[in-house]
C-alpha cells in the first residue's frame, strides 16, 4: 500500500504533524492482552460487585426481569453494528423499530408524538423544560421537590446558564405528595411549567391531574416525569400533561451502575416542532412501497447549528431497541400483570413495615427507621441491600428510607427485611 | 458496472401492531408468591388503568421474526466497509459486549453501598487513568453521555472558570468547518457564537484568529484533526493565542482516532476535550447511541469538573461530593458505564503499542484511498490528511450527478456511503473515513467501485441519479415525510391500506 502512495514508511504519513507535538515516547499503558486475560479481570471485578445480594433498591433505577429475545435481538450485527440511520435505503430495520418506538410510547404516555430517545430521563427533564420556555415565551420553572434529586440536580446545570430561575414546591409531610397549596402560591404570569414526577421520588401516584390544572390555569405547561415504567402498565397515563420526559430503564435495560439508559420525551402533535432529538416519520419510496426515515430534521443541530433545539446528536437507540423488545414480549396483558406483580410485592413488603407517608404507592414507599444506616447494616448481614437513606437529599427526612420492592423480590427476603426491622 | 452483489430475498415484515392478535402473548411470569392486590383499591380509580389500547399482542416466534426479518433491512460494520467521515466506524469487538454483561458489573445498582461496587469503581478508574494518559490531560470525567453532552460538560467548566476569574465573557468562536453540535453547545451553554473562516489549506487562518480573539473570546472550539481531515499545523500558536487573550482552547475529539500514540492535545495547548467513545474506542454505534463522552481537562479547570468524582481514599474508592466550584451534575449517577467497560476492554486488548497501530492503520488506510481516488474525484483541499479525505463531487455534477446521487450508488455496490455533504466548507462534499478495520482487499473493492460510478456519472448519468436501484427499499420520499410527519402508527391507517 506504502508503495502505491510513493512513501517508504508509515511514519512518512505524519510528517506533517509538527515534531514539537509529537509524542516522542509510547503510551504508558499495559501490553495488549488476550480476550481470556479481559474476560478473568471483568469477571474478577464484577465478583467484587454485591454479587448474590438481594436488593431492595430502587429510585430511578429497577431491578426486573430482562427477557432472553432482548439481548438475542440487541445482540445482532445490523442492529449493535450500525450507524445513525441517514441513509434510509439501507437503514429500514433501524427506522421501523423506532417508528414502533415511538408508537408504543404514545400509547404508554397518552402523547401524540415521541423522539427516539434522549440520554436518560435526568436529561430528558432539563430538554422538556428549555422546550417549555420555547414553547410558552416563558423563562420560570417550577418543579416538585417530590422529582428525583438527581434529576433536580441535572435541570440546575442546565437551567443556571440560559437565565431559567428553577423554583422548588414543596411535598406534603403527611401524604408524600406535592402540596397543591405551595404550587397555587408559586405559580405566576411568568411560570413556563410545573414539572411533577409520578409515581413520585417517594413512590407515591402524584395527583398529576390536579397540578396540570393549575398549570393550564396559569397559562403554563405540565411536564409529567417518570422513572418507573413498569408503572404506566396499571396507572392511568398522564393524558392532559403537555409533555412527558421519562426514563425507560425499567424495561429490560440492565441497572449497570447507572447507565446507558433511555430517556424519552413525547408530547402533544402541536408542540412537536419544539421537540428535542431525532423523530422517525413514515413516507413511501418510489415504488410506492411503505418506508420509514429520519425527519423534522430542522430542529436539529446539523441543519440548524446555533438556533437548534438541542445539541443532541447520538442518543440511545440500541437502549431503545431493548425497551422496544421488551414492550413486544410482555404487549398489552404482560405489562399490566408485570406492574401487578410490582404492586402486589411491594404492598406485601410494605404492609409489615413502618410506612411513612399515607399516598398511595406503586412499588416503591418510604419507611421510618431511626438509624437507616444501622438497619441497612444489618440487613447487609444477610446478604440484603435495604433502602437508599433519604437524609443526604432531604434533612428533614433523615429517619427515613426508601425501599423498592419489583417481581423478582423473593417473599423470604421480604420477611428477612421485615423481621431486621422489627429487631 | 462491476458486479460484485446479488440482492438476496427477505420475507416483508409489517408493524408489530399490524401483525397483532387479541391474546396472543411471549412471555411469562412466575406465580406471585404474596397476595394479590386490587389495583383500584390501591390506586384508587382516578389512578387505575384499565389497558393500554392498541399495544401490540405477539408470540414469541413472532416477536423474534419480525425483529430479525427487520435487521435484515439494515447494513452494519460487519457485513462491510462503513466510511462515514468523522463517524469512525470501526468493527466493534465482541468480546467487549461480553465483559458489559458480566453479572456483576451489569447489575450493579448506582446506590449499592461503596464497599460492594469497589470492582465497578475500580474500572472507572482505569478508564479515566488511560483517557488522561492518551490525551495527556490530567483528569477526567466519565459523566457524559455522548459526544455532544460532552461538550456541554466541557464548555460549562470554561465558563465556570472565567466566572470564578470575574466574568464568563461573552462568545465562543467555532471555524466554519466545526460539527453542527459545536454551536449548538455554545447556545445552550449561554454563549453567542463567531465563526471562523478556514484559509485555503482548510485550517484555521491564524492572522485571522488573532485578529479576532478579544477579551470577550471564552474559548475557541477546535476540532483536530478538522473535519476535512488535517492537522492544524499551528495548533501551538493558536493555543498561544487564545491563552494570551485569557480564553481557552476547547478541543472536539470526535477525530482522535487520528491521534492515539501519536500526538497528545495536552502537549499542544488544549484546555479542555472530549472524546466519543463510541468512535475512537470501538463501542457500538448501535444505530445511533449509546454513546459516551468523557471530557478530560487539564490541571486548572479540575476543579470545575461535575460531581461526583472518583476519589481514592483509605478504604478504597469512594464518590467525592465535596466539590463547591464544581458545574453540578450533568447526568444522573455516574454516566454509561456499559460503555466505559467496553472502552477500557477496547484499550486493555490493544495495549499501548496496539492503540498507536490501530492509529497508523486508520491513517494510512485512509490515504491510501484518497491516492487512488485523486485521479476520478476533485479533491478541493489539498493539505496532507490524516484518518479522512474530502472530495467532491465537481467533476460529476458536471454531469448533473451531485455527492448525494453518488453516495446512494454506492448502496448498489453493496457499500455504505460516506458522509454526504459535510463539512460545509466543501459544496458537494464527499467526506470519507475508511479506519483501521479495513483490510486491502475491502478497500480496493471501494474504490473499484467509486471509479465505476465516475465512469457511470459520464455515461449513464441518469443512473446514478436514480440510484439505488438493487435495494429493497428504493429511494426515500424524504420531503413528504417532513411536510406531512407520519409520527405513529394509528388503527384508522391501518384499516385505510
Amino acid at each position: 500500500m506504502l508503495e502505491a502512495m510513493g512513501l517508504s514508511s508509515l511514519e512518512d504519513l505524519f510528517s506533517h504533524v509538527p515534531p514539537e507535538v509529537r509524542l516522542d515516547r509510547p503510551l504508558d499503558i499495559p501490553p495488549g492482552k488476550s480476550e481470556y486475560e479481559i474476560l478473568d479481570f471483568f469477571r474478577t471485578h464484577g465478583s467484587e460487585c454485591a454479587d448474590g445480594y438481594a436488593s431492595f433498591l430502587g429510585a430511578g433505577v429497577y431491578r426486573h426481569y430482562r427477557p432472553v429475545l432482548v439481548d438475542t435481538v440487541v445482540s445482532r450485527s445490523e442492529f449493535l453494528t450500525s450507524y445513525t440511520p441517514y441513509q434510509a435505503e439501507i437503514s429500514q430495520g433501524t427506522l421501523t423499530t423506532i417508528f414502533e418506538f415511538q408508537t408504543m410510547i404514545c400509547q404508554l404516555t397518552g402523547m401524540e408524538v415521541a423522539n427516539a430517545s434522549m440520554y436518560d430521563g435526568s436529561t430528558a427533564v432539563p430538554e422538556a423544560a428549555m422546550m417549555a420556555v420555547r414553547l410558552t415565551g416563558r423563562d420560570r420553572i417550577l418543579v416538585a421537590r417530590s422529582v428525583h434529586p438527581e434529576y433536580r440536580e441535572v435541570l440546575a446545570t442546565y437551567s443556571r446558564h440560559q437565565a431559567i430561575p428553577v423554583v422548588e414546591v414543596n411535598y406534603s409531610q403527611e401524604s408524600g405528595a406535592l402540596d397543591l397549596s405551595d404550587l397555587e402560591r408559586k405559580i405566576n404570569p411568568q411560570t413556563a411549567a410545573v414539572i411533577v414526577q409520578s409515581p413520585n421520588f417517594f413512590g407515591i401516584v402524584e395527583n398529576y391531574q390536579e397540578a396540570a390544572e393549575i398549570a393550564h390555569r396559569h397559562g403554563a405547561l405540565l411536564i409529567f416525569v417518570f422513572t418507573e415504567a413498569v408503572s404506566l402498565g396499571i396507572l392511568e397515563p398522564p393524558r392532559t400533561a403537555d409533555i412527558v420526559a421519562g426514563e425507560l430503564q425499567s424495561f429490560a435495560i440492565s441497572p449497570s451502575y447507572g447507565g446507558p439508559f433511555a430517556g424519552i420525551i413525547a408530547t402533544k402533535e402541536k408542540f412537536m416542532r419544539q421537540m428535542p432529538g431525532r423523530i422517525v416519520g413514515e413516507t413511501k419510496d418510489t415504488r410506492g412501497n411503505r418506508a420509514f426515515c429520519l425527519t423534522l430534521a430542522a430542529r436539529e443541530q446539523h441543519i440548524r447549528r446555533e438556533k437548534a433545539t438541542s445539541n443532541i446528536c447520538t442518543n440511545q437507540a440500541l437502549v431503545a431497541l431493548m425497551a422496544t423488545v421488551f414492550m413486544t414480549v410482555y404487549g398489552k396483558q404482560g405489562l399490566r400483570e408485570l406492574a401487578g406483580q410490582n404492586l402486589a410485592k411491594a404492598h406485601y413488603l410494605a404492609g409489615k413495615l413502618p410506612l411513612r407517608f399515607s399516598g398511595a404507592f406503586f412499588n416503591e414507599f418510604v419507611v421510618s427507621a431511626k438509624s437507616p444506616d444501622a438497619v441497612n447494616e444489618r440487613l447487609l448481614q444477610q446478604k440484603i441491600i435495604g433502602g437508599v437513606p433519604l437524609g443526604r437529599h432531604y434533612p428533614e427526612l433523615k429517619t427515613s428510607m426508601l425501599l423498592c420492592a419489583t417481581e423478582m423480590s423473593k417473599r423470604e427476603d421480604m420477611d428477612t427485611v421485615a423481621e431486621v426491622f422489627a429487631t | 458496472m462491476i458486479k460484485k452483489v446479488r440482492p438476496h430475498i427477505n420475507q416483508n415484515e409489517v408493524l408489530l401492531f399490524e401483525r397483532s392478535s387479541p391474546g396472543k402473548r411471549g412471555y411469562q411470569l412466575p406465580p406471585l408468591d404474596v397476595p394479590h392486590i386490587d389495583p383500584l383499591s390501591a390506586l384508587g380509580a382516578r389512578n387505575a388503568r384499565s389497558e393500554i389500547a392498541d399495544f401490540p399482542e405477539v408470540s414469541e416466534v413472532e416477536a423474534i421474526r419480525h425483529f430479525t426479518r427487520l435487521s435484515a433491512q439494515n447494513y452494519a460494520i460487519d457485513l462491510g466497509l462503513y466510511p462515514l467521515g468523522s463517524c469512525t466506524m470501526k468493527y466493534n469487538p465482541r468480546v467487549n459486549e461480553q465483559a458489559a454483561r458480566v453479572e456483576g458489573l451489569a447489575w450493579a445498582h448506582p446506590y449499592q453501598p461503596e464497599g460492594l461496587s469497589q470492582g465497578i469503581m475500580q474500572v472507572m478508574a482505569a478508564l479515566e487513568q488511560a483517557l488522561a494518559e492518551i490525551t495527556g490531560m490530567d483528569a477526567v470525567t466519565l459523566q457524559p453521555a455522548a459526544g455532544a453532552h460532552g461538550e456541554f460538560t466541557g464548555i460549562l467548566m470554561v465558563r465556570a472558570l472565567l466566572e470564578s476569574q470575574g466574568h464568563p465573557r461573552k462568545k465562543l468562536l467555532i471555524p466554519d468547518s466545526a460539527h453542527g453540535t459545536n454551536p449548538a453547545t455554545a447556545t445552550m451553554a449561554g454563549y453567542a457564537v463567531q465563526n471562523i473562516k478556514s484559509n485555503e489549506l482548510g485550517m484555521i487562518d491564524v492572522d485571522e484568529l488573532a485578529r479576532v480573539a478579544d477579551e470577550d473570546v471564552a474559548a475557541l472550539m477546535i476540532t483536530n484533526p478538522n473535519t476535512l481531515g488535517v492537522f492544524e499545523e499551528h495548533i501551538r500558536r493558536i493555543g498561544e493565542i487564545l491563552h494570551a487573550k485569557g480564553a481557552q482552547l476547547y478541543m472536539d475529539g470526535a477525530n482522535m482516532n487520528a491521534l492515539v500514540g501519536i500526538a497528545r492535545p495536552g502537549d499542544f495547548g488544549a484546555d479542555v476535550m472530549h472524546l466519543n467513545l463510541h468512535k475512537t474506542f470501538s463501542t457500538p454505534h448501535g444505530g445511533g447511541g449509546p454513546g459516551s463522552g468523557p471530557v478530560a481537562v487539564k490541571r486548572h479547570l479540575i476543579p470545575f469538573l461535575p460531581k461526583p468524582r472518583l476519589s481514592r481514599g483509605d478504604d478504597g474508592w469512594a464518590w467525592n461530593y465535596d466539590l463547591p466550584e464544581s458545574i453540578g451534575r450533568v447526568r444522573a449517577f455516574y454516566g454509561n458505564v456499559g460503555v466505559h467497560i467496553r472502552a477500557l476492554a477496547y484499550i486493555m486488548a490493544h495495549g499501548g503499542k496496539g492503540l498507536r497501530n490501530a492509529t497508523l492503520d486508520a491513517v494510512l488506510n485512509s490515504n491510501y484511498l484518497r491516492v487512488l481516488l485523486e485521479p476520478y474525484y476533485d479533491l478541493p483541499h489539498r493539505a496532507p490528511t490524516l484518518h479522512e479525505c474530502v472530495f467532491s463531487d465537481a467533476r460529476q455534477a458536471k454531469h448533473g450527478v451531485r455527492t448525494s446521487d453518488i453516495a446512494k450508488r454506492l448502496i448498489d455496490y453493496g457499500f455504505h456511503p460516506y458522509t454526504v455533504s459535510f463539512p460545509l466548507i466543501v459544496p458537494g462534499a464527499m467526506m470519507i473515513e475508511p479506519t483501521e478495520t479495513e483490510s486491502k482487499a475491502e478497500l480496493d473493492l471501494f474504490v473499484d467501485a467509486l471509479i465505476s460510478i465516475a465512469k457511470e456519472a459520464e455515461e449513464t448519468p441518469e443512473l446514478v441519479r436514480t440510484a439505488p436501484h438493487d435495494t429493497r427499499t428504493s429511494r426515500v420520499d424524504e420531503v413528504t415525510a417532513a411536510r406531512k410527519p407520519i409520527l405513529r402508527w394509528e388503527p384508522a391507517q391501518a384499516k385505510e391500506s
